[in-house]
Parts: structure tokens; C-alpha cells; sequence
């Protein structure tokens, strides 16, 4: 393959979109003090001047960029590569972490007295470090270089969880890096099989090589079970809801919105790319089954959180479960192959909507923990009322989450359900729909919180920065623009129905009332409501109490260690042999 | 029974022996062993494939060898971190246990308090 075999113009500006964070790192670890932040600001200013670079680019020569480390070719040498979907990835990720490096200032500026403090230091290196290491996955043209540059993106990310160095949130950092390496581990076992049946682990050379055997099936299901272990799908998930919701919140951001995609990245690697003919639709349906579990149980027990940032934590479960929809909807019974097509954009749009709407979420919460000391749901009276722009940025987010109004989510869910439908696949339909349903539930839940008038409750302590609402907001509202990737991007126009269509409407409404209902039935806190609609409402919500009770038991079953354990090696032998009766 | 085949079994073992003890062990210092354990058996298996895939006349297949010195240093530094942070848990709560945010009561405390 001549054309592959040689670094394309442009190329240099992979290794530099890779290098420059990690360049970043050292120079604030050598300066040191405050020059961190200043270093980390400098740096990310040039990186998504890099990324834009990268962008226009690849546009105006429409092909993909390669660049061969050292000038040597695959299968002996390693080549980077980036195709459009690297690019948008490492575009959105510039934008959210630029986002949240804003927002982050006031929260890890060094104070003017000490010369170096410890947490601000180590959050501008590690937030660095999350970027040059997603940067990596994103361009990785072989298996192994992905498994370094996902042992970075832990590595960067586990500290990010115990910054404040409390003993709970140190425990969920252990919790968090030990299972990470599980996973890490059957990754790598899977990536040696596969270098012993093909002789390599470049991407486009397995594509070639790879053919259906018992080795190639194992192989692959380790590795597909490893990543979903980073990426903390369902059950999967022992580690996601305390690392999550315990870090500081411009650590939460970065941790929800980014690390996660960084697994979820590879999986589409080996799925569309290295092995796309190789798992089959059986597997695929199991991926995607796995996801529906995981958008029930993720946005029940968001319903019963006490806590906001823990409902944000148990939000990103149910979202991720959304992302693995796409699997079975890609599949090309003609071929037996994973295509590219609406389908995956549908899954990447929806990958950038979360990133950037969930990043926003967890910075609302952040204001909204600042501002009143505490993030208990039931006692956010008044929040509307006394920072008005955090909750707003709350509430852009969510709506950007739900699909109804046009956003990134809104093109997605429309593309995933264009490729259910010509696929004869009605049922992922539902999935995608009641998915909506249970995210509008929980947002809803929130704002009505949010929107109460405050009575005899503690007015907020203190009044938080406007960067850091505007910060949030800008966030939020870039998931909320996602939908012009329908006017100028990829994504076919007519997808984009006009919002106040009388047809886009009425499906609006009906989002928002089923939500309403959903949370009403299931929802531990309630606001205080008339007691007409109580009466009406309590028979039915004694009983769905208890479901989602019982929901939540199975759940803390499912985390425990040894269940968690044990689910990750009945998922690969399930993976196995959903494989094999494919291929 | 050949070497390959002999060390591959040793290898498969190894895994075994490894996912076992990381599954079951409930002390977090011994899972972080026992993934040590696993790591030497993925990477006796890629020695193994090393030495089956060499060209004739060749010790070994150099790619795995670089990428296995590579999985090494990496398997090294997470063993590093986790050792690092448990010894800051042991520093911070007087125990190592992994077990999951069962006193819920105090933890709601320690939020309102913070």
C-alpha cells in the first residue's frame, strides 16, 4: 500500500497535537509554582490553534492525515494517523478542555502568598497530561501505541479523583486505577493474541490479515471487555459514580465528559477499523443490550440521588450506555461488516454532545456546591433565583442532553433512528426513545428543584465568579450548536426540523411530560406539589419506588468487587462466543 | 513438550493464577500482586510468540521484544501509582480496605461539614 506507507503534507502536526500537551507538562513541572497555570494556559491556547490547524487541513485535502514515526513503515515501524474521526474528536476535545481551563482558574489559582500549592500544580500538569494522552488515542495507527496512550489517560486520570486527598476520595481513586488495570491487562493479552495470529498490530494491516478463528474471537472479546471496563459501561461500572461525583468539579469535568471517550474511542478503532467484519451482529446486539441496561439503571438511580454531583455521576453511566447503541445500527448484514455511515455519526455526535453538555453540568454543579455549601437536590430552593446563570447553564446542558430541542443529541438520536429504521431494527427504537424520556426525567427533576421559591431555607453563603458561569454556559450552549453540523457539516440537513413546526412541538412536549412523569413516579425527592397531583400520584409511585429500589440493590450488588469482577470475565466469554456464532 | 508449548501453558497459568487472586483478594495491596502476576503471564506469552514467530536462523521476533520492554516500564508505573496512592489511603484512614461507600451516614456528614 503505497499510499498508506508514507507521511502525507501536514502530517507533522500529529506528533505535534500529541507532544505539545506533554511538553506543557514538563515545562510546568520544571517552572513550577504558578507558572503551571500560565504554562498550562499558554499551552492550551497553542493546542487548539494545532487542532484548528489540523482540521483545516484535513478539509482542504479531504483525505487523512499520516505521519510514520522515525520514517519507518508498518509493520516494523509505527505510523500515526488521523481520519475525519480523529479530527472531530480532537477538535471538541480542544474545546472542552479550553472550556474548562477557564472555568478552572478561579478554582486552581496558586494563592498570592504561597509560592507553589499542591493541588493547582497538579491539576494543570494532570489536565494536560488527559489531553495529550486522548490526543494520542485519538491518531494511534496500531493496538499497542493505543494501549500506551490509554495507560496515560488513567495514569493522568486516577490522581485527578483524589486531588483533595481525602481518605474517600483516595479510596475511590484505588478502586478506580486497580480495575482500570484489569481491564488494561485483558486489553493487552487480547493485543498479544492478536500480534501471534497476524504478525502485527498496525490498524490497516489487521484489517487485511485478520480472518475468523477461535483466536482472532478471543482476542477481540478480551480486548472489547477491557475497554468497556475503562470505559465503565454497565455492569461494568463499580468505579465511575464515587470517582466521579468525589473530585473537585473541574476534575469531575474532565473525568466525565473526556477520559471515558478515550476507551469508548478504541472500541470504535477495533470494531469499524481493525476488526470490522470480525464480531458480528450477535455481539454487537449484546453491546448495545448492555447499553439499554445501562440507560435504565444509570438514569433510576440518578432519580434517587441525594446529591447533584452524584445524579451527574449515575447521568454519565446512563449516557454511556446511550454511546454503545450505535453497534448494532452500524452492521451491514450484506457485507458482515461494520460500516461507517449515519450510524457512527450519529455515535460520535453524540460522544461531542456529551462531552461538552456533561462537562457543563458538572461546572454548574460546581457553582451551585460553591454558592450554598452543599449539593443536597432537595434543599436547592431558590437556586434559580440567586445564581440564575449556573442553574441556566444546568438546564442548557440537559436540554442539550435530551434530544428534543435542535442540538448535537437531537442529530444523533435522529441519525441512530434513521439507521434503526432502514435496518428493520424497531426495538433499538424504543431503546432511543425512553432513553430520552429518562434524561428529560432527571434534568426536570433538578430544575424543579432549582426553581422553587426558597421559603425559611439558607440563602446561598457565597456568590461565585461570573467566568466560571459564563464558562459552563459557553459549554453548554456549544452542545446546543452541535446541530449546525446539519447546515455546514456532515450530517444531512433535512434531519434539522424547525423546532417550532407544529410536529417538533408536540414530540417536545411530550418529552417533557413524559420526563415529568417519570420523575414524579420515581424520584426519591420531590418538590412540594399540589395535593390534588399527589393524591393522584401516590399508589403508582409506592410501586415504582420500590422498583427503582430494587434497582438501586442490584446495583450495589453489581459493585462489589468480586461480582464486578466476575461480570468482567462472563462478558468475554460472552463476547466469545457471540463471536463465534458469527463467524 | 516443546519450550514454546511448555511456557505458553506456564503462561496461560500465570493468568489464571493472576485473575483469580484479582478478583477474589480483598485486600487492595494483593490485587495490585496479583495484577503484577497476570502481567508476567501476557508478557511470558508474548516471549513465547517471540520465539515461535522468529525467521529462521533469528533468536526471536524483535517487535515484541520492543514492545514488550515497552509493557513492562508501563506495567511498572501503574504498579508505581497504585502503591503511591494506597500508601496515601493507608496515611489518611489507618486501613487499605477497598469496600465500597458502605457507612453512608458519616459520608453525608463529612459533605455537609466540607
Amino acid at each position: 500500500m503505497p499510499a498508506e506507507a508514507l507521511t502525507t503534507s501536514g502530517g507533522l502536526l500529529l506528533p505535534l497535537a500529541v507532544l505539545l500537551p506533554f511538553v506543557g507538562v514538563m515545562a510546568g513541572l520544571v517552572l513550577g509554582g504558578c507558572n503551571a497555570q500560565r504554562v498550562a494556559m499558554l499551552t492550551i491556547a497553542a493546542g487548539l490553534a494545532v487542532a484548528i490547524a489540523i482540521a483545516t487541513t484535513m478539509l482542504r485535502s479531504g483525505g487523512t492525515l499520516t505521519y510514520l514515526l522515525g520514517g519507518w513503515a508498518p509493520p516494523l515501524g509505527i505510523a500515526l494517523r488521523a481520519d475525519g474521526l480523529s479530527m472531530v474528536m480532537m477538535v471538541a476535545v480542544a474545546v472542552v478542555i479550553a472550556g474548562i481551563g477557564v472555568y478552572a482558574r478561579s478554582d486552581f489559582g496558586t494563592p498570592r502568598d504561597v509560592p507553589e500549592a499542591r493541588a493547582p500544580m497538579v491539576y494543570w500538569l494532570l489536565l494536560l497530561a488527559v489531553w495529550g494522552s486522548l490526543n494520542l488515542v485519538f491518531v494511534s495507527g496500531d493496538l499497542f501505541t493505543l494501549y500506551v496512550a490509554l495507560e496515560l489517560l488513567t495514569f493522568a486520570g486516577v490522581p485527578l479523583v483524589c486531588l483533595d486527598g481525602k481518605g474517600e476520595t483516595l479510596r475511590a481513586a484505588l478502586r478506580y486505577l486497580v480495575y482500570a488495570l484489569g481491564g488494561s491487562i485483558l486489553y493487552l493479552l487480547g493485543a498479544v493474541l492478536l500480534y501471534g495470529e497476524c504478525g502485527t498490530l498496525d490498524i490497516a494491516l489487521l484489517a487485511q490479515r485478520l480472518r475468523p478463528s477461535p483466536v482472532a474471537w478471543v482476542a477481540v472479546a478480551l480486548m472489547t471487555t477491557g475497554l468497556l471496563a475503562k470505559t465503565a459501561l454497565f455492569p461494568l461500572h463499580l468505579w465511575l459514580p464515587p470517582a466521579h461525583a468525589g473530585a473537585p468539579p473541574a476534575a469531575s469535568a474532565v473525568l466525565s465528559a473526556l477520559v471515558v471517550k478515550g476507551s469508548f474511542f478504541i472500541v470504535i478503532r477495533l470494531w469499524f477499523d481493525a476488526a470490522p467484519s470480525l464480531p458480528g451482529l450477535a455481539a454487537a446486539q449484546l453491546l448495545a443490550g448492555l447499553g439499554a441496561t445501562a440507560i435504565l439503571f444509570g438514569s433510576v438511580i440518578a432519580l434517587r440521588q441525594d446529591r447533584l454531583k452524584l445524579l451527574i455521576a449515575y447521568s454519565t453511566l446512563a449516557q454511556i450506555g446511550y454511546l454503545f447503541l450505535m453497534f448494532p445500527l452500524a452492521f451491514d448484514a450484506g457485507t458482515g461488516e461494520f460500516v461507517r455511515g449515519g450510524a457512527l455519526m450519529g455515535g460520535t455526535l453524540q460522544a461531542i454532545a456529551h462531552a461538552t453538555a456533561k462537562a457543563a453540568m458538572f461546572m454548574a454543579a460546581g457553582l451551585i456546591y460553591k454558592a450554598y455549601g452543599h449539593d443536597r437536590i432537595a434543599d436547592l430552593a431558590g437556586a434559580a433565583r440567586s445564581v440564575p446563570l449556573s442553574v441556566l447553564a444546568f438546564a442548557v446542558g440537559g436540554v442539550a442532553l435530551m434530544g428534543v430541542l435542535p442540538s448535537g443529541a437531537y442529530l444523533a438520536k435522529k441519525l441512530l433512528l434513521q439507521a434503526a429504521d432502514s435496518g428493520g431494527q424497531w426495538w433499538w427504537e424504543w431503546v432511543l426513545q425512553a432513553g430520552g424520556f429518562l434524561t428529560t426525567s432527571y434534568v426536570v427533576l433538578v430544575i424543579a428543584h432549582a426553581f422553587r421559591s426558597p421559603g425559611q431555607e439558607a440563602p446561598p453563603r457565597a456568590s461565585v465568579p461570573r467566568l466560571q458561569e459564563l464558562a459552563a454556559l459557553t459549554l453548554a450552549l456549544c452542545s446546543l450548536a452541535l446541530a449546525l453540523a446539519a447546515v455546514v457539516g456532515p450530517v444531512p440537513g433535512e434531519l434539522l426540523g424547525n423546532p417550532l413546526a407544529p410536529k417538533e412541538m408536540a414530540w417536545t412536549l411530550i418529552t417533557v411530560a413524559g420526563g415529568s412523569v417519570l420523575a414524579l413516579a420515581l424520584a426519591r425527592h420531590l418538590p412540594e406539589l399540589p395535593a390534588a397531583l399527589l393524591a393522584v400520584a401516590n399508589p403508582a409511585r409506592r410501586a415504582m419506588l420500590a422498583v427503582g429500589g430494587g434497582l438501586e440493590r442490584i446495583d450495589r450488588v453489581l459493585r462489589q468487587w468480586s461480582v464486578a469482577g466476575l461480570s468482567l470475565l462472563v462478558l468475554a466469554l460472552m463476547f466469545g462466543v457471540a463471536m463465534r456464532a458469527h463467524g | 513438550m516443546s519450550g514454546p508449548t511448555l511456557f505458553g501453558l506456564v503462561a496461560c497459568a500465570l493468568v489464571g493464577v493472576g485473575l483469580y487472586g484479582l478478583i477474589v483478594n480483598p485486600q487492595p495491596l494483593r490485587k495490585i500482586l496479583a495484577f503484577n502476576v497476570v502481567g508476567s503471564g501476557v508478557f511470558l506469552l508474548f516471549g513465547v510468540i517471540a520465539r515461535r514467530g522468529a525467521a529462521a536462523g533469528m533468536g526471536g521476533d524483535p517487535v515484541p521484544q520492543a514492545l514488550l520492554i515497552t509493557g513492562i516500564v508501563v506495567a511498572f508505573s501503574a504498579t508505581a501509582l497504585a502503591i503511591t496512592v494506597l500508601l496515601r489511603l493507608f496515611d489518611e484512614t489507618g486501613s487499605t480496605t477497598l469496600a465500597p461507600e458502605a457507612p453512608s451516614p458519616s459520608a453525608n456528614t463529612g459533605t455537609s461539614q466540607g
